[in-house]
């Protein structure tokens, strides 16, 4: 089962789950999906070892797609 | 070839590649020897006219020696641990970060707190607001000051910083401040002791 996660200050949150085919999750993974990216999060995808890559679509054959806030210069 | 999204709120800088860290790198050895050469010109005179002025020539040895470990005690802050979060969502955030590393990462990064990543400006040693790059040859350390703002379990922080360095190194640097770049033995003196074995993993690899 495919999952979006946001890290937070409880370690991460499930926002959605999805399995291929399930129309009904992939609508509602679709739309979390924007809500936390119109909120100002970053997607990211792991694409190998060593290797993310950003997202802004839902890659709906993706396994674990990461939310992350915005990094700056300390 | 993604470009980080954050080098957009630091437009002004020139992106970060091996050429221009080797040209900060020269001009942070210029900047060390410019504060320290003075001093040891001055000690080295003041010995030379009298030799009774000893005392006042070692003291300014000392300065010549004391800057230089300053800058290096600077940029070993940077890898220095923060205020933790709950003992529930460290735990949370440590099995995610556990997920993104590989086996000896991971246990590297339990022994130090610190997340090793290759890369193809060095080695990088990455902390909870900040990361350490071992280059090539593993004589030089740069130093980078970058965070993730919010409340966040300490792992998660690191998390941040990890999967943003694998999405764009070039631009990860880009972003952070450089805190130091200097001789690895002198940012070694200033770390903690635990976070050694992390410097001597990363110098091996690099």
């Amino acid at each position: 089962m495919a999952r979006i996660i946001r890290m937070d200050q409880t370690g991460h949150t499930t926002l959605a789950e999805w399995t291929e085919g399930d129309a009904a999750a992939i609508e509602a993974a679709v739309a979390a999906f924007r809500e936390q990216l119109d909120a100002g999060y970053y997607a990211v995808v792991t694409t190998g070892e060593g290797q993310a890559e950003q997202v802004r679509e839902l890659p709906l054959d993706a396994e674990l797609v990461i939310l992350r806030r915005p990094i700056a210069g300390g | 070839m993604a470009v980080l999204p954050e080098t957009a709120s630091v437009y002004w800088r020139p992106r970060i590649d091996s050429a221009r860290l080797r040209r900060r790198g020269r001009l942070w050895t210029i900047t060390t020897l410019a504060h320290s050469i003075p001093f040891l010109a001055t000690a080295a005179l003041l010995l030379a006219l009298e030799p009774l002025s000893f005392p006042v020539a070692a003291i300014a040895v000392v300065h010549a020696w004391g800057i230089p470990a300053l800058y290096a005690n600077r940029g070993a802050g940077v890898v220095r641990p923060r205020p933790r979060s709950g003992p529930a969502p460290e735990r949370v955030a440590l099995g995610l970060l556990g997920d993104l590393l590989g086996h000896d990462a991971r246990e590297l990064h339990a022994g130090t707190g610190l997340a090793l990543e290759r890369g193809r400006l060095g080695v990088w040693l990455v902390a909870e607001a900040g990361a350490l790059l071992v280059r090539p040859g593993g004589k030089r350390v740069d130093c980078w000051c970058v965070k993730v703002d919010g409340e966040l379990p300490s792992a998660d922080r690191t998390a941040h910083l990890l999967l943003a360095l694998r999405e764009d190194e070039e631009g990860f640097a880009t972003v952070a401040n450089l805190a130091f770049s200097g001789a690895a033995w002198r940012l070694r003196r200033r770390l903690p002791a635990a976070v050694r074995p992390a410097l001597d993993a990363a110098r091996a690899l690099a």
